[in-house]
């Protein structure tokens, strides 16, 4: 067996730091199809599961790659796969299958230029919508956004552990320009690393509820086979997991469903500031964009406008609370972003007209430069 | 805080087309960077979607506190190792900016700045191994900038190229290392015999 953990100091890129996170949080199943620019954490976890005692399948396309680490995760082993956008649209009818199965699972979307096939080589942020919507029918989901390749490794492993202390499948909405950009990369011993498994089911097994709330709201999981009884259902379900077709099961489950999320933010959302104590104009970004707005913050000061920022690693559920108290003191924001303002519109509806909303906005297939970002504050503040 | 070295960031372009292992020598000039020299780096690579022949680019920027924006903004060195990279990227560069290119690929037209040149390819072509050109590139690169230290670059070498390549790609290493360090050391002959006919 080879070690799970490459305990050490590495020069790699985030592809490649995504899949050492996923070993390092204990995944031990890959299904997934190769796709510019997430294809190396394929090849990475196709070249390490083996030697760690796990399984890598490449399916035939995308929807039987969300399907089998679904079906991977029911089986008891942690399970993840990767894309890009034109997969992960693929994905998104299975991603509710998960999560309303309560499957925990991980999708990395490292995200290129669309709509559709558009620049796969080339990255932009235009699936954060997606990411939160993507799926039919209303339902929470948790989204993270890595800022380089260190963070990736972190934020994988968060990833997993998020995923299994509320069993939903966790998304790791990553770009390009993270992705394939090499960095050092410092990987902890294995003991040093904190990893969270999903709770399991006990006592007797022929009264065993598959989905009767536990801690948190999160029922404790039996692995099929175990001998537990379980039942599996896209369909509306109660505890026991068999499809009732009323109203009050649906509201009892979707309470839960959202709830396993809302009730638990301050674990879940996790944000960066940087000098934010004296900010007047705060940016908001996230993924390779935070580091365009940690370079313009930087430039800014120098400029001796105070200027502070605010990294959102968790996108999804949206760090409202901290955007609202900011929007008391502060004089405006600038959402700084490879799109045309998604997460721009969620600044805006925190912070509910109290300051002024701008946008640094760009339509993919590089980066925003700080230059950018420097001409609106000098445009508008 | 300046290093020993004397500088707080340096941007570097490394660009030709697909197939010439233009992201390999990026990375290891990244790498030998930041696990050799111990400071900070990134490597961007960019390149379309075909696997050869398209314009790619390595974009490598080192510095002594974290970087930030890791796109190069104005390239203090440039090595080009096609004409269209060359023409991309040299209307960009710092007036200062070292620019080396693979003499035979790079026709610099009309152009009053000094230019360190390497025939590269041919170099490799004469060592029996024409896709070595940019590991001679890369030795020709730590010759010319004394960016990176000539130990960590051999050493990222050594690890970076496939196993029983080892040697003959630190051979290749050291042929664009002691071509750029001739090259310094004529220029410096020069320089010293213009000082003495002004003096």
């Amino acid at each position: 067996m080879e070690p799970a953990v490459l305990t050490g100091t590495h020069y790699m890129t985030g592809d490649e730091a995504c899949a050492e996170g996923a070993l390092a949080a204990g995944c031990l199943f890959f299904g997934g199809y190769p796709i510019t620019p997430a294809t190396e954490v394929a090849e990475r976890m196709a070249e390490r599961l083996p030697g760690v005692g796990g399984v890598f399948i490449q399916m035939e396309d995308e929807i039987a790659a969300m399907a089998s680490i679904a079906g991977a995760s029911c089986a008891g082993v942690k399970s993840m796969t990767s894309t890009s956008g034109p997969g992960f649209s693929l994905m998104m009818e299975n991603l509710g299958l998960a999560i309303v199965t309560e499957t925990p699972c991980v999708v990395v979307n490292v995200q290129r230029a669309g709509p559709s096939t558009g620049l796969p080589t080339q990255g932009a942020q235009g699936d954060m919508y997606q990411a939160r919507w993507g799926s039919h029918g209303h339902y929470e989901i948790i989204a993270l956004a890595p800022a380089s390749a260190q963070d990736i490794f972190y934020q994988t492993i968060r990833a997993f552990n998020l995923s299994e202390k509320y069993r939903t499948p966790v998304l790791v909405m990553t770009d390009e320009v993270i992705g394939h950009m090499s960095e050092r990369v410092v990987i902890p011993r294995a003991e040093e690393i904190t990893v969270f498994n999903r709770p399991r089911a006990k006592g007797r097994k022929d009264r065993f509820k598959p989905f009767e709330p536990g801690p948190l709201g999160v029922p404790p999981m039996a692995i099929a086979g175990e001998g537990y009884n379980i039942h599996v259902t896209g369909l509306t379900h109660d505890e026991r997991g068999y499809p009732v077709m009323s109203v009050d099961c649906q509201r009892e489950m979707m309470a839960r469903l959202i709830g396993k999320i809302q009730n638990n933010l301050d674990d879940i959302i996790e944000v960066e500031g940087y000098l934010l104590d004296d900010a007047e104009i705060v940016l908001i970004s996230y993924g390779v964009s935070a580091r365009t707005s940690r370079a313009a913050a930087d430039e800014a000061r120098e400029m001796g406008c105070k200027v502070g920022f605010l990294r959102l690693a968790t996108v999804w559920p949206f760090p409202e609370k901290h955007i609202r108290e900011l929007a008391q003191r502060v004089k405006g924001f600038i959402t700084v972003e490879i799109n045309f303002g998604q997460i721009h519109r969620e600044v805006e509806r925190a912070v509910q007209g109290k300051a002024p909303c701008f946008l640094a906005g760009h339509c993919g297939g590089t980066v925003i430069s700080p230059d950018a970002v420097l001409d609106i504050i000098r445009r508008e503040f | 805080m300046d290093t020993p070295r004397g500088w707080k960031k340096k941007e570097i372009v490394i660009t030709g087309f697909g197939g010439q292992g233009i992201v390999l020598a990026g990375k290891i000039v990244g790498r030998a960077a930041a696990l050799g020299d111990g400071v900070e780096s990134t490597l961007i690579q960019s390149y379309g979607p075909e696997s050869r022949g398209g314009a790619c680019s390595a974009q490598v920027i080192l510095a002594t506190a974290t970087i930030h924006y890791p796109y190069v903004r104005k390239p203090d060195v440039l090595a080009a190792m096609s004409q269209a990279g060359f023409d991309k990227y040299i209307g960009g560069v710092r007036e200062d900016a070292l620019v080396l290119i693979d003499q035979d690929l790079v026709k610099p037209r009309d152009m009053e700045r000094e230019i360190f040149a390497v025939p590269s390819t041919r170099l490799a072509e004469e060592m029996g191994k024409k896709m070595m050109a940019n590991i001679i590139m890369a030795g020709f690169i730590t010759a010319v900038t004394q960016l990176v230290s000539r130990k960590s670059m051999e050493d990222t070498v050594a690890g970076s190229v496939p196993r029983g390549t080892e040697k003959s790609n630190l051979a290749a290493f050291g042929k664009g290392y002691e071509y750029g360090a001739a090259l310094l050391k004529a220029r410096d002959k020069k320089a010293q015999g213009i000082a003495r006919a002004t003096a």
